[in-house]
């Protein structure tokens, strides 16, 4: 059946590495005309990477590309724009202080002589493009002053201006509000009569089903298949997603849970998160589950004293406390490896031993110099413990592959001898090797007596380390489950808000 | 509902602030100072912000662009010379009044050139900017010394010095000239694929690049028109003065900067105007002219100029916080 | 051939990692082969004697510039500085006009700190307003006079600039204290640490439990302090002083620091380097002028090595010459 419908984009065994990480292994895709092809996979499934082959942002090593029967290499996003592939950014590649028109056109803006911007024809051009995407604001309003959707439509539009053959949506419904997304639906439903070939990626299952007609799943790198919509279950697509290997087995460990460490009564940040009520005991592993934007990330900044509650109370062994500075809270015994960790977590430019100590560095001094033995103490201790792969103390954090990066700024935690440890995406983007090191890691660190939060959008994840689950939806707390009683389904629906 | 006409004015004087300020002090100064309010006065005003407005219009683009130019007042200095110097070589006597043209033509060639020089650095090295023209602000000024043995050089054609003094109609010619260049710059902006670019380079570089606009020989134009303008301010500057010394032009790169962060225009690139920039211009020289007049030693305009700067900084930043998405840091 | 191609690269790497030194070296020996004077200790005394107003300062400077932040007010501080401390002496007496100078100056740097630091202005503006604002405070002081010291010959204020310590001139003694100093603070002290992991990730800092306000205030007073050590030197040794005298010396400490390869992006650099850049620019001015270049020469020559040196720096890190800008 495939034989009989020529594609209008194959893709065939393309594999893209980078240093330390195979990103692209043999990947195969076929988009036809007039098609939805839903593209999914877990964070650091190679989804982006794919793309970005497509927009000409990367060369691939190997495997081709052919479009419409031709092979094809594009360059840069510029070429890969001129053959009829439009990639359109989960981050927005706008001007803010131009008007919508200049940002359509841009580099491409008509002229008339000398140099002038041909402003009939661009407004001409702009307003029919917008109007077939139904959008309610003129082609003169500055970028700048559009809400998220809007700038969206704005970049859906760019895609207009060529002769699109495959227009790549990257997540671009993260920021749109319902009545938002049904007009981009209808867009899409047009683009589809028109017979462009469209390739769609979303974390949302009810929207891929509902818009799409084959779905390619993509995990670690690797091709897992291409299902027909219309014949197969969210069930089936989430097997093949996050498949089922035995180190992600189900938590099943009993805890002898200890006192409790760390309990909040409704605390509240604006509109970040509102009434969070919850507890975790020494030796327990707490999972917040929830979709990004479901207050989970700023919660665990609220703990950590980056924010100020609005309302609530925060209680440590009982006794409610005010946290209200970094410093506050690891005076407290919490200490948080943040969600990004090259932009939170590390100084990239340092090296890993100044990296680890950087928290308690007031306290390793000899008089009032710092002790280098004391430093590299540390520094010996957790590059063991976590056998962080480094060809010594002095290597720059920058050269350090992720998953090691990652056990520095957890190591750089421990070392604070925490009695809460928060983890933020403990595992994003890392090899899958480091991965489960870090899984039994958090298990171990229960088992010795820590409180441990941990905050992941992977569910097998969550399931694999916490004992009790603390479900988020739009910043309020949905449902608490223990590990024997939470399951896949139960935990889709509380973060989906559907009680 | 409200009307229009008064909502639209708002909004635009929300966009320019500096212009509120302009009439403030204004009309301060009328009420404050005699002979403020006077046309000859306004003239004055007009000729004395020349230098620093001319430089600020080519200085403008570059910002916008998200480089800066540090070198523009050894630029200055340096076209200065080279032109009032050339009205007066033996070699080039039998060109007769036509000298003063190929001076003149040679001045603005000269702050081209280092402009472009400058841009053309900035591209293919990839040093930042910043770095780049305070190399050439030093080397610049050095060369200014050097070529002049550190003396002044004095206008030889009395056409020169007499265009510094000169009017078209009512108006100073200078302040003509200023205007004119302006609105030139103005439109450019505003209206041309180049000037349009300049915003589209200067707020989002990588879209800029990946829509095709070519990122390096469009700054360096940007450099050429920057150090075009404080070739211009230098020559504006000489006819006042009749002369040409080495130390001219010194720290107006810090007016200069002055002023069109007052306008507006962001370091960081992306936004700014001319009428910001103008508004900025203006105020710096209201503000001169208007303390000058009221007996007051020019020092405190100093301290008044830095204040204002940082407390325009400080209220933008309150302006436009943005929205608790990111933990205070 | 890969070993080949290897090697190839990581002599070029040398030469970007310890460029400035060996530029230093190199700039030596030219000019001691052309010149038989300059490699005379006499000469090389009198080099380094002079560098120590800009030495003190760029030590400053580059702490405020690792902290991820720029000072261009260094220039109008040290005029403000060496005027108060000079008119000063003839009416209260050295010790009290030099406590009054250190406060004045600690006092514009706490302001810079406040603005840049706790209130996270930006630096280029904040002390761009800062050194109108000094310039300005200095002329309305010395109402646009000059100003100097009655009996030159026998205060002992003389001995910052014109003065001895056990046979070095103070200035030197100075310069080499203070970048001492400089140096352990940032390498061997919990300060120095978190300035730099605050210039080079002020979002990780305060993850950290650093106050990075805290950080950055600090390194501009440690500027004005180094300003005000300057300011002794220069007002000692002129026993007088202009009130626009620190005139464009921020550029020449900013070339320095540069020149030691030091960031302006902060959370990188080293004192012994701006030492290195500092003692180049010296011995650049020194050498050339003793080849019989007219004296401003030296800037047209630092303009070249400027823009070599971070050119050199630039492309090593992204391991090609050019920049990729199309």
């Amino acid at each position: 059946m495939t034989g009989e419908i020529t594609p209008v984009l194959s893709v065939k065994d393309v594999v893209k590495t980078f240093p330390a990480v195979r990103a692209l292994d043999g990947v195969t895709l076929d988009i036809r005309r007039g098609e939805v092809h839903a593209l999914l996979g877990e964070n650091g499934a190679g989804k982006s990477t794919l793309m970005k082959i497509l927009a000409g942002m990367f060369t691939p090593d190997s495997g081709s590309i052919t479009l419409d029967g031709r092979e094809v290499a594009p360059k840069s996003p510029l070429e890969a724009k001129a053959l009829g592939i439009v990639l359109i950014h989960q981050e927005l590649s706008l001007v803010e202080e131009l008007t919508v028109a200049e940002n359509v056109f841009l580099g491409a803006l008509p002229r008339r002589s000398f140099g002038f911007v041909d402003w009939n024809a661009l407004h001409r051009q702009t307003a029919e493009i917008l109007r077939r995407l139904n959008c309610d604001f003129a082609p003169t309003s500055i970028v700048g002053d559009l809400s998220i959707a809007r700038k969206q439509m704005v970049e859906i539009a760019r895609a207009l201006t060529v002769d699109a053959k495959v227009v790549i949506f990257d997540e671009p419904t993260a920021s749109l509000t319902d009545q938002e997304k049904l007009v981009l639906f209808d867009i899409i439903a047009d683009l589809k009569a028109a017979g462009v070939g469209i390739v769609y990626i979303s974390h949302r299952m009810e929207e891929i089903f509902r818009i799409s007609d084959r779905i390619t799943v993509l995990r670690d790198g690797a091709y897992r298949g291409t299902l027909d919509t219309a014949a197969t279950s969210e069930a089936e697509v989430t097997r093949l997603m996050i498949g089922r290997s035995l180190d992600y087995s189900r938590n099943t460990e009993t805890v002898a849970a200890g006192a409790i460490v760390l309990e909040t009564r409704g605390l509240s940040c604006g509109d970040l998160f509102q009434d969070v009520s919850f507890s975790v005991r020494a030796g327990e592993v707490v999972g917040f589950s929830g979709l990004i934007g479901a207050g989970r990330s700023e919660l665990a900044e609220t703990l950590f004293g980056l924010r100020r509650p609005t309302a609530g109370a925060i209680l440590i062994d009982g006794a409610e406390v005010s946290v209200e500075t970094p410093t506050n809270a690891i005076r407290h015994g919490i200490s948080l490896v943040p969600e990004s960790r090259k932009e939170q977590g590390l100084v990239l430019g340092m090296n890993c031993r100044d990296n680890i100590t950087l928290p308690q560095i007031d306290a390793l001094r000899r008089g009032p110099f710092l002790s280098p033995a004391a430093e590299l103490d540390i520094y010996d201790s957790y590059q063991k413990r976590l056998s962080i792969r480094s060809p010594g103390w002095r290597q720059l954090v920058r050269n350090l592959s992720g998953g090691n990066q990652q056990k520095i700024v957890i190591g750089k935690w421990l070392a604070m001898k925490p009695r809460l440890l928060i983890v933020d995406e403990p595992t994003r983007g890392i090899d899958v090797g480091s991965k489960a090191e870090i899984h039994n890691l958090i298990r171990e660190l229960a088992r010795g007596g820590y409180a441990v939060i941990v905050i992941s959008s992977e569910m097998p994840e969550i399931l694999h380390v916490s004992d009790r689950i603390v479900t988020m939806y739009h910043g309020r707390v949905m449902r608490e489950f223990t590990a024997a009683e939470a399951n896949e389904d139960s935990l889709v629906q509380a973060i989906s808000g559907l009680n | 509902m409200s009307d229009i006409k008064n909502n639209s004015f708002v909004r635009w004087l929300s966009r320019n602030p500096i212009w509120g300020f302009v009439v403030i002090v204004f009309v301060f100064f009328s009420f404050a100072a005699d002979h403020f309010f006077a046309l000859q006065n306004v003239e004055n005003i007009l000729v004395q912000a020349s230098t620093i407005g001319l430089i600020a219009l080519g200085l403008t683009l570059v910002m916008i662009n998200g480089n800066i130019d540090l070198s523009v007042g050894a630029i200055l200095a340096l076209a200065a010379t080279v032109t009032v110097d050339m009205q007066g070589w033996e070699t080039l006597a039998f060109l007769g009044d036509w000298v003063l043209l190929v001076a003149v033509l040679a001045g603005l060639l000269c702050g081209t050139l280092l402009g472009g020089l400058n841009g053309l650095i900035v591209w293919k090295t990839g040093v930042d900017s910043f770095i780049v023209t305070l190399g050439a602000m030093l080397g610049i000024r050095g060369l200014v010394f050097v070529y002049t043995r550190e003396q002044s050089f004095y206008a030889s054609s009395f056409a020169y010095s007499d265009f510094g003094s000169s009017s078209i109609g009512p108006l100073p010619t200078l302040a003509v000239l200023f205007i004119a260049c302006a609105i030139v710059i103005h439109v450019l902006l505003s209206r041309t694929v180049h000037g349009r670019n300049t915003y589209a380079v200067g707020g989002n570089r990588e879209a800029a690049v990946n829509a095709g606009i070519r990122v390096g020989p469009h700054m360096v134009v940007n450099f050429m028109i920057g150090g075009f303008f404080a070739a211009l301010a230098g020559l504006a500057l000489s006819t006042q003065m009749g002369a040409s010394t080495p130390n001219m032009g010194r720290e107006y790169e810090l007016w200069t900067i002055t002023a069109i962060v007052l306008g507006g225009t962001k370091l960081t690139g992306g936004s700014g105007s001319i009428v910001g920039t103008l508004g900025g211009v203006l105020a710096i020289s209201i503000l001169r002219n208007g303390m000058n007049l009221m007996q007051v030693p020019s020092f405190y305009v100093l301290v008044v100029l830095g204040v204002i700067l940082i407390a325009v900084l400080a209220l933008d930043k309150h302006l436009n916080r943005r929205t608790a998405q990111e933990p205070a840091l | 051939m890969d070993k080949a191609a290897t090697d190839g690269w990581s002599v070029r790497q040398i030469l970007a990692q310890q460029g400035i030194l060996i530029a230093f070296v190199l700039a030596m020996l030219v000019f001691g082969l052309f010149s038989d004077r300059f490699l005379a200790f006499d000469n090389i005394m009198a080099v380094l004697r002079q560098t120590g107003i800009v030495g003190v300062m760029a030590i400053g400077v580059t702490i405020v510039v690792i902290g991820g932040n720029l000072d261009l007010s260094v220039g109008s501080m040290l005029s403000m500085a060496t005027v108060l401390v000079v008119d000063l002496h003839d009416r209260i007496g050295p010790g009290p006009a030099i406590l009054i100078m250190f406060c004045a100056v600690l006092a514009a740097g706490a302001i810079n700190g406040v603005l840049v630091g706790y209130l996270r202005l930006n630096s280029l503006i904040v002390t761009l307003g800062m050194l109108s604002a000094l310039q300005g405070i200095t002329l309305i002081y010395t109402d646009g006079k000059n100003v100097d010291i009655a009996n030159q010959s026998d205060t002992w204020f003389a001995i910052f600039g014109r003065g001895d310590i056990a046979g070095i001139p103070t200035p030197i003694v100075m310069f080499f204290g203070v970048a001492v100093l400089g140096h352990v603070l940032l390498t061997r002290m919990p300060f120095g640490r978190k300035v730099y992991a605050t210039g080079g990730n002020p979002r990780t800092a305060v993850y950290s439990g650093i106050r990075r306000g805290r950080i950055v205030f600090l390194t501009y007073l440690i500027s004005a302090f180094t300003v005000g050590c300057s300011a002794l030197i220069l007002g000692s040794r002129v026993m007088g002083s202009q009130n626009n005298v620190g005139q464009g010396y921020e550029l020449l400490v900013l070339s320095a620091v540069i020149l030691g390869g030091t960031s302006l992006l902060g959370g990188s650099g080293n004192i012994l380097k701006t030492v290195i850049g500092v003692l180049i620019l010296g011995f650049i001015q020194n050498g050339l002028l003793l080849l019989g270049f007219p004296y401003y020469a030296q800037w047209l020559v630092t303009w070249v090595v400027i823009i070599l040196t971070v050119w050199l720096d630039v492309a090593s890190k992204r391991h090609s010459l050019w920049s990729p800008i199309a």
